[in-house]
């Protein structure tokens, strides 16, 4: 007798590259193979996280872990794993056995280990189109519980009393929000779950939805019934087409079972929800700018007060909160504001879900409590810096975050901690920076994107960052001048302190944070004309060493003919000449030529 | 506004001042004024140009004072050290993206950046780099859009949407390159733009200006075949002064005549006179509808850009709008055929030019309908704007130059042909009018006092022989919107509306002089005062009716016959068509 197995192939954007796809194709030709198409469920799942193991595959039940796998490790995990039962050690990922306190952990490796799943408590686990199986791990219990045995005021004081901040970036308190919302008097009032999730990089809002779509439908009635709402809005950005696809079915699903519509569970309490699809501009993440994008407007920020939890959607009280926040509500509201407390630090209580990327060991999605320390999620959960290379920074926050370099690493992960130490959480992305990372180029990188979204309205964000972007242009082309970096501190601080919104309070981030930290590295660029890292083009000249074996390929490649020597003979190039394209370097199979 | 008196600290002095509003009110309650660019009282609030940015106590960041409510015991900090040099710095990150081309510039002299950036004390700059740039639309009769001279401050996207309703503009593109357009970057010519010239009021540079006809004109004065005929609208005269530093409302109209006799015309007439040429065809228009029983309500069609804007939006009340030229192709109509005859001129070798407070009198001058005998009827329309300036280039002393009087035979005009420049003003003056063609008995009470002032939308009822007529008055097309929607909902709500395109009536039109350095631009006191002046006029003169013009009454003896005459038709009255916006098709339209 075989027995029933639940399988989920990851359809992350990094396991899709290293061919989900094919896999999931040879397995289920594969199970049809051995007639167990009927009795294994293949599903799959956003982001698990260890994206360089990809593609990941979880067989459940016994949440076996398969990682790198290839098409023809397929056959053998069908035969032995399901036929037989005997999960394949060889292709498992196994590490230090270390578990999570509360919830069930994926499986038994160091990278899952040292984290905490609360608002991932049910990705890659359940089945995200199965409304029964969101239901089997206590779906919509909480919001079972707020409607029948609490009152909107409870429900509304248990989320002030958790001290859950919101996840989008600037970590207001949620139960602050919540309560003015539930004030205002009159109706419509309207609940927002912003999914237009930005920053590059970061896709966890993405993949909440992709894994567990109830929750957040879940989080936003329960928001509906507290501050006394019928009419939820999802605004997520059209370029999610499975999250979308995911969180509509669970809107008709729930719709279907009871949990939205008229009456839920009996109740006086009527609440239902559709969906806005945003258009994709960075700026709508900012809570007024998506409101007017759902209002039809031109997605741009308007001063506060007032604000949408007075005046918001079409005018009217307005709870909007992140996805990853609202994530948290079921949990607050099922374990208590007691038990949430129980984690993270003293100002910032739970989770935090980060995209880690970069020059790291393990990337993808993590979530840890509030306060472990940056080093813990490079070293322990991202296994630290490939190749041996050295740490440089990390970066968090996206775009608009700050680069702390090593004196930081201890700094255990809180709003105020970041913030203090010159960065932000934002909306949780980390991008871990290695010693072949010039940070005015990093500076320059996330610049051009925040200056790129500028919704354009207000002079210092729209203007400002353009001018910044061209100091740090010059800078990395070796045109630096005496006096670009207090320019640079200059327009940095007045952009920060004068303009609308957060994108162009947060955007000169990267370049304060730079300078403040790596104040060397702009030095070096301005004066010495050096960019340490040999990243900046026109900062780097191309040498040939003694390993030349005089091949002759660098020559031929050369387009401005700056490369001379015979055959067997060490070239020189022509520094007066040389172009710096990069071309030799590139052709060089001898690793004989240097950049310095 | 709530009445209870709070205490706010600003610059370390404490003030008493009203709860309720924003920093920047309480401010200019204490004697402070707050440098700004974007903001405009009658406008939204829009945050976005940052100039007015002050610090509050226990703040991190600054505040923009035009948008941030006071509260009790708030203490702020206008004008610290750190402000100053923020508050410098955006108005320079403004200029660098700016054209520096002040010279060669109209708004020369009478620009807010300009003006800002002075009194910043911005004296070399820091951070020059790239400028954005963008094609200049000259597709439109009326109004050039230079997208470089654009600082983005979004008066005219407010303008044009919260005021005039016509949402004819928008931002558009991201960050640096934003640029306020119409959708799709339509040429103007194409869009919804009613040419009504109010984004040129408002902008604070020159990103918005009228398409300038003065070269035209000095080279055709110059041409000695031509037979040089101006005439004046009234709201020219009560706001020209302003061009010359004088404060508004003064009545200049003989110093016009004058001037534009040295410029090189050789008959000047007044378009007050065909302002009463417009009542006797107009009230008479409506009294005949008011005996056939319909169409009602007449809606008055002298306001060009309010005629656009009715073809666009309102189609389906072409019916009711009345087929009156409007007093500017009045006049041209009849010099190009009365007057030509009585001078024994070929019409052809005429320049019919009108002065005019308006840019969307250049559409109007273009439109093929209005064209008599085959020819343009309105050669050249020139704004108060440009009145001004070439008075200034040809060299005229225009304040103390000894008033003239209008030539006739077009020159001569009552009283209600002056008040055609207010809101109000053509109801009260066809009332005066139809009063007396209907009941046959003289109006004694001329002055309605309903329909004077400057709410947005005015109601007033006048009793005829026992029958009660209701009125309505808009001025703005925002509030015409409004007064359309009441008319759709029930014609027979009102027997007649006036509707004028711009705030204030033509007074308040889209050629008029810019706000000097102490003004801001559509500021009420300036509009009462260009109101005011017209009202004395009409006060002073001794006819106050337009049926008891003796020259309207010899060109209906001599030329036309009588009021609705077939000559009349012809010569006078127009027609209207549907110009539904490109894309748009309401199904619930009737379009006529």
């Amino acid at each position: 007798m075989t027995a029933t197995y639940r399988i989920i192939v990851c359809d992350g954007t990094s396991c899709l590259n290293s061919g989900a796809r094919t896999l999931t194709t040879v397995l289920k030709a594969q199970l049809d193979k051995h007639g167990l198409t009927d009795k294994t469920t293949v599903s799959l799942s956003g982001c698990l996280g260890m994206c360089d193991k990809g593609p990941i595959v979880v067989v459940n039940p016994g949440y076996t872990l398969y990682g790198s796998l290839t098409e023809g490790d397929i056959p053998e995990i069908v035969e032995e794993h399901l036929v037989k039962g005997k999960p394949i050690a060889r292709l498992a990922i196994q590490e230090d056995h270390l578990y999570n306190r509360f919830f069930r952990v994926f499986g038994d490796a160091k990278f899952f280990g040292h984290q905490m799943r609360v608002t991932l408590r049910n990705c890659g686990i359940i089945d995200p189109e199965s409304i029964d199986d969101y239901l089997s791990l206590r779906g919509y219990e909480a919001l079972a519980k707020a409607v029948t045995d609490m009152t909107p005021q409870q429900v509304v004081a248990e989320v002030e009393k958790s001290g859950l901040r919101g996840r989008g970036g600037a970590g207001f308190p949620t139960g602050t929000k919540w309560k003015f919302t539930a004030a205002q008097v009159g109706t419509p009032k309207y609940v927002i779950c912003n999914a237009d999730e930005g920053d590059p990089g970061a896709f966890m809002d993405r993949s909440a939805i992709e894994g567990d779509p109830h929750t957040i439908v879940e989080g936003m009635a329960i928001g509906g019934y507290a501050v006394g709402s019928s009419k939820g809005i999802v605004y997520i950005r059209a370029e999610y087409p499975l999250a979308i696809r995911r969180i509509t079915k669970a809107i008709e699903d729930a719709r279907a079972h009871g949990l939205l519509g008229e009456n839920i569970l009996g109740s006086d309490f009527s609440f239902d929800m559709e969906i806005r699809l945003g258009a994709g501009a960075f700026v709508c993440g900012e809570e007024t700018a998506l409101i007017h994008s759902i209002e039809g407007a031109r997605g741009m920020p308007r001063p506060r007060p007032p604000y949408p939890s007075v005046q918001g959607l079409f005018g009217r009280p307005t709870l909007i909160n992140n996805v990853e926040t609202w994530a948290n509500v079921p949990v607050i509201v099922l374990d208590g504001a007691n038990w949430f407390r129980t984690v993270g630090t003293e100002t910032s209580k739970g989770t935090k879900v980060f995209a880690l990327a970069g020059k790291v060991v393990n990337t993808g999605l993590i979530e840890v409590p509030m306060g472990t320390t940056l080093r813990q999620i490079i070293y322990d959960v991202g296994g630290g810096i490939p190749g041996g290379k050295a740490f440089k920074a990390v970066q968090t926050g996206g775009p608009s975050g700050g680069c702390l370099p090593e004196q930081y690493l201890d700094t255990p992960i809180d709003y105020d901690s970041l913030a203090k130490a010159g960065s932000i959480m934002g909306s949780g992305g980390m991008i871990v920076i290695d010693e072949d990372s010039c940070m005015v180029d990093i500076a320059k990188f996330f610049l051009e994107f925040t200056q790129n979204e500028s919704c354009g309205k207000c002079t210092p964000c729209r203007e400002g960052t353009k001018r910044m972007l061209e100091i740090l242009t010059r800078i990395t082309e070796g045109k630096g001048q005496a006096g670009d970096i207090d320019k640079l501190e200059r327009l940095g601080k007045m952009i920060q302190k004068a303009s609308l919104c957060g994108l162009g309070q947060s955007a000169p981030n990267p370049v304060l944070s730079t300078i403040k930290n790596f104040r060397a590295e702009y030095e070096e660029h301005i004066h010495d004309k050096r960019c340490r890292a040999r990243v900046c083009e026109n900062l780097v000249t191309y040498e040939i060493t003694e390993k030349c074996v005089g091949c002759g390929a660098c020559r031929k490649v050369c387009p401005v003919t700056a490369i001379a020597g015979g055959p067997k003979k060490q070239h020189v190039i022509d520094q007066d000449k040389c172009i710096k394209c990069g071309q030799c370097f590139k052709t060089c199979k001898f690793e004989a030529i240097a950049k310095v | 506004m709530d009445n209870k008196k709070i205490t706010i600290t600003i610059n370390d002095q404490q003030y008493k001042v009203d709860a309720g509003q924003t920093i920047m009110q309480a401010a200019d309650q204490c004697g402070y004024r707050i440098p700004r660019l974007c903001y405009h009282p009658k406008l939204s609030i829009e945050g976005a140009c940052r100039v007015c940015i002050v610090q509050v106590a226990g703040m991190k960041n600054y505040v923009a004072s035009c948008a941030y409510p006071v509260a009790d015991g708030m203490k702020i900090d206008t004008n610290s050290r750190e402000l100053r040099q923020a508050r410098r710095d955006i108005v320079e990150l403004l200029l660098d993206n700016h054209p520096q081309d002040c010279h060669t510039c109209e708004r020369d002299g009478n620009c807010e950046l300009q003006r800002l950036a002075y009194s910043m004390g911005i004296r070399h700059r820091h951070f020059e780099g790239e400028r954005k740039h963008y094609d200049k639309d000259l597709s439109s009769a009326s109004v050039i859009r230079d997208p470089d001279k654009c600082i983005l401050c979004g008066r005219c996207v407010r303008m044009c949407s919260e005021i005039q309703g016509v949402h004819c503009l928008g931002q558009a593109h991201r960050g640096f390159n934003t640029v306020v357009m119409p959708a799709y970057n339509m040429p103007f010519a194409e869009t919804v733009c009613t040419t009504c010239g109010q984004c040129i009021n408002v902008c604070p540079t020159a990103s918005f200006v009228e398409k300038n006809h003065t070269q035209e004109l000095f080279e055709k004065l110059n041409d000695p075949d031509l037979i040089k005929v101006a005439q004046v609208a009234p709201s020219v005269r009560a706001a020209i002064g302003e061009s010359f530093g004088l404060p508004p409302g003064r009545n200049m109209e003989g110093q016009i005549a004058a001037t534009l006799r040295r410029m090189g015309f050789d008959y000047v007439f007044d378009t007050q006179f065909s302002a009463d040429l417009t009542i006797m065809e107009e009230g008479s228009e409506f009294l005949e509808r008011l005996q056939a029983k319909g169409p009602l309500p007449l809606i008055t069609s002298c306001s060009s850009a309010w005629m656009k804007y009715m073809e666009q939006f309102y189609p389906d009340l072409i019916e009711n709008i009345s087929t009156a030229k409007s007093p500017m192709s009045m006049a041209s109509a009849m010099i190009k055929t009365y007057f030509a005859h009585k001078i024994k001129a070929d019409p052809k070798k005429i320049l019919s030019v009108a002065f005019m407070c308006c840019t969307a009198k250049k559409y109007e001058a273009s439109r093929p309908e209005l064209d008599v005998n085959g020819m343009r009827a309105t050669d050249i329309v020139i704004t108060t704007r440009e009145l001004g300036w070439m008075t200034k280039s040809a060299g005229i002393d225009f304040i103390s130059i000894k008033p003239e009087k209008f030539d006739e035979p077009l020159g001569l005009s009552s009283g209600a042909g002056a008040i055609f420049g207010v809101t109000g003003g053509v109801m009260e003056a066809a009332i005066r009018t139809a009063y007396e063609l209907y009941t046959g008995e003289t109006l004694i009470d001329i002055e309605v006092n309903d329909l004077r002032g400057f709410k947005g939308v005015k109601e007033a009822k006048v009793v005829m022989d026992g029958q009660e007529l209701r009125l309505a008055v808009a001025h703005g097309l925002g509030n015409a919107h409004q007064v359309l929607e009441m008319v759709r909902e029930d014609r027979d709500r009102f027997h007649f509306v006036e509707v004028m395109g711009c705030p204030g009536g033509c007074i308040g039109g889209g050629g008029q002089p810019y706000a000097t350095a102490n003004s801001i631009p559509l500021d009420e006191e300036c509009l009462k005062a260009r109101a005011s002046a017209l009202y004395g006029l009409d006060r002073e003169k001794t006819i106050r009716r337009s049926h008891e013009n003796p020259d309207v009454q010899r060109l209906y003896r001599e030329f036309l016959g009588r009021p609705l005459s077939e000559k009349s038709h012809e010569l006078l009255h127009t027609h209207y068509k549907a110009k539904l916006p490109r894309g748009i098709v309401s199904p619930n339209l009737k379009v006529v």
